[in-house]
């Protein structure tokens, strides 16, 4: 679903390299982790894949289902099937919960050639997902996160991911300034959304976050590469042992 | 002191290309303004308070020409059961006016008025206090040769609100209309004013809320490229009395807005508003002066200016607190959008206190479309030009919010977004 080859990012404004040859492959179906310390380049890697501006591609490759991604704006990369659960969601003052969800969820329709969600059948969709969401109408209401605690926030973004159906969702350190319960209510919230035809790259800092949504496989990176990929234990052994032994290894 | 003689010949030239309406019970005051006029001389480039307007094809002796632009859209409020009052090109139009009578209001027109007692005593006072400290010479200009304008005395809640529209249908046409607003006691009206209303359009509006009253004003100043304007809005607020204005800006080479308000009542409230959208040859100029001279009183200046393609915009905003004008709570925010490296925003807040026990706060800023934002709607698949809508209207959002009625917000918002959508094309 997602094949990343070897690819390599450096900062537009500064010549510094942060990408230097990622090689990975996501599968439909299957969720993927990515651990590793601070300045090793995974937010980059998500930023890169879902078009932010301010890197430049030096190397390499990354299609989503057959399709270069490189080559598309951040919206087209979205109509495509790519999510990214932000670290820091952006808040939007004026701009309100529920026009932005479905000015996106038409929008992508929109661009994929699909019929545009009527507003009577949006509501009663959102409405839906947002209670499994604990997401009350008020939330609904209020400026895009202007307001929005930090579970908010992320159970926003979630239900934004429900809305948006995607193929492949990146979450980006979704389990940072989370609560236990929290936690809980945004795992489960992607958990519902794992599915045969979806591929997920959950990308954390913490193994409890992958107790909650298990990965089938889990690649630790280091100064802009994979440098270990395993099954869930590794996740547990980096848990318990820290990054060091394997960064030892690598070298 | 005599004035310089480039400055008094301007005035002379502009002076003798009108003529002082004879007679009635407004003529003294029209005499007076007209000594007034003389006295200050209309504004030079190198006043102070023009000093980021240029005044030239405000004060002319000629309208400069502007030619008629059809937006083709329906013009706004059209939905609206309101009371219609027409104006082409600055003259009264009976016919697509609707018959000026309304529950809980008495409209009169100053052209045809007899004697008026309570607009007597009105016409021209709110103009003249507005002139110190600050001489506004476009507005005793006004007073003195308005050819018309509409005179209403509001005794009780309005049920509907009343609309002056305006239409420009001459390319010369060069209009001079003076309004006069007086909200007795437990009144309550909401005017509405859209439309160009002349090539070069000269208004006042003189509104007094007594005790208890309420007044709401939104306007838009219509979709003409070419047209000028100078308006004035002068203001008096009695004890607890509401006082509200927005005024919505598409277009125009030339607006000058001033509004000049006094809070004489305790616990007043006023809420001067306003967002313009310029694109190109554009000049907008919003002038404030809110006089705080009672006790636990609160302003609001809420201004947003959306500039590109070398428009510019300009925001002069003061809040005077007097010395027994305790607790006021004075806040003022002019911000600008520049959605490119040629528009400007020039702004100058001021804030003078003479009051201790005082709550004013003030802020002024520029920027661009916040990539961040940007970004982040891009991301969950909305196109760029879309997304640059939605946080447009997004800045203007905090200044549309000020109007009260929120049917009136939507209609607002509403015109702001096909004009963006017509701008992308």
């Amino acid at each position: 679903m997602l094949e990343i080859k070897n690819l390599q990012v450096k900062l537009e404004e500064e010549d510094k390299q942060i990408l230097k040859g990622v090689d990975l492959t996501v599968e439909a179906g299957k969720v993927h982790a990515i651990m590793g310390p601070n300045g090793s380049g995974k937010s980059t890697l998500s930023y890169v894949l879902s078009g932010k501006d301010g890197y430049e591609v030096t190397g390499g490759s990354a299609e989503l289902l057959g399709e270069d991604l490189l080559d598309m704006e951040a919206e087209e990369r979205a109509a495509a099937g790519l999510f990214l659960a932000f670290q820091y969601p952006v808040e939007i003052p004026g701009v309100g919960n529920m026009t932005f969800l479905r000015t996106a969820v038409n929008s992508q329709r929109k661009a994929r050639g699909e019929e545009e969600m009527s507003s009577t059948e949006f509501l009663k969709v959102v409405r839906e997902k947002a209670k499994s969401l604990k997401i009350d109408a008020e939330m609904l209401k209020r400026p895009v996160n202007v307001g929005f605690s930090g579970g908010e926030k992320k159970r926003n973004e979630i239900l934004q991911m429900a809305m948006l159906e995607p193929k492949l969702c990146i979450l980006d350190e979704t389990d940072s300034g989370l609560d236990v319960d929290a936690m809980k209510l945004v795992s489960d919230g992607v958990n519902a959304l794992r599915s045969e035809g979806r591929g997920f790259l959950v990308i954390t800092h913490y193994q409890r976050l992958l107790d909650h949504i298990k990965p089938d496989v889990v690649h630790i990176m280091y100064d802009g590469r994979i440098i270990k990929t395993g099954g869930p234990e590794l996740a547990l052994e980096v848990e318990t042992q820290g990054y060091a032994h394997l960064i030892e290894e690598e070298a | 002191m005599a004035l310089p003689q480039p400055k008094q010949d301007a005035t002379e030239a502009r002076i003798a290309a009108l003529s002082l309406p004879e007679g009635g019970w407004s003529a003294p005051a029209r005499k007076d303004a007209l000594a007034r006029l003389r006295a200050m001389g209309l504004p030079h480039a190198r006043d102070e308070y023009w000093k980021y307007t240029r005044p030239e094809t405000l004060v002319s002796a000629e309208a400069p020409k502007a030619s008629v632009f059809d937006s083709g859209e329906a013009p706004i409020f059209g939905e609206r059961d309101r009371l219609k009052i027409v104006f082409v090109d600055g003259v009264f139009d009976a016919e697509a006016s609707d018959e000026l009578a309304l529950e809980g209001v008495e409209i009169a027109r100053l052209a045809e008025a007899t004697d008026i007692h309570w607009a007597k005593d009105l016409y021209g006072t709110l103009e003249t206090n507005g002139q110190t400290p600050v001489e506004r010479p476009l507005a005793a200009l006004n007073t003195a040769f308005a050819s018309d304008g509409i005179l209403m005395r509001v005794t009780g809640k309005v049920a509907k609100p009343i609309n002056l529209i305006y239409h420009h249908k001459s390319e010369s046409s060069d209009a001079i209309l003076h309004h006069v607003v007086k909200v007795e006691e437990g009144g309550d009206v909401t005017i509405l004013e859209n439309g160009p209303a002349a090539a070069r359009f000269n208004k006042v509006m003189e509104v007094d809320v007594a005790d208890n009253a309420g007044f709401h004003h939104v306007r838009t100043q219509g979709r003409d490229h070419e047209r000028r304007a100078a308006t004035h809005i002068f203001g008096r607020l009695g004890t607890e009395s509401t006082f509200k204005t927005f005024t919505l800006t598409v277009n125009g080479v030339m607006t000058r807005n001033e509004c000049v308000l006094e809070l004489n009542g305790d616990d007043a409230v006023a809420h001067v508003a306003g967002a313009c959208m310029g694109d190109g040859d554009f000049h907008h100029d919003d002038t404030v002066f809110i006089t705080h001279d009672a006790v636990n009183c609160e302003s609001r200046q809420v201004f947003k200016k959306v500039l590109r393609n070398g428009a510019t915009g300009v925001f002069q905003g003061k809040i005077l607190v007097k010395p027994d004008a305790q607790k006021t709570d004075g806040y003022q925010i002019s911000q600008s959008l520049l959605l490119d490296d040629d528009s400007q925003f020039l702004a100058k807040p001021e804030l003078e206190i003479y009051a201790d026990d005082v709550a004013c706060s003030h802020g002024s800023t520029s920027g661009a479309i916040d990539e961040d934002g940007l970004f982040y709607l891009r991301a969950r698949g909305l196109p760029r030009g879309i997304a640059e809508d939605l946080l447009t209207i997004a800045f203007i959002a905090e200044a549309v919010q000020e109007i009260e009625d929120e049917g009136l917000q939507e209609e607002i918002v509403e015109r702001v977004e096909a004009w963006l959508l017509r701008r992308r094309g």
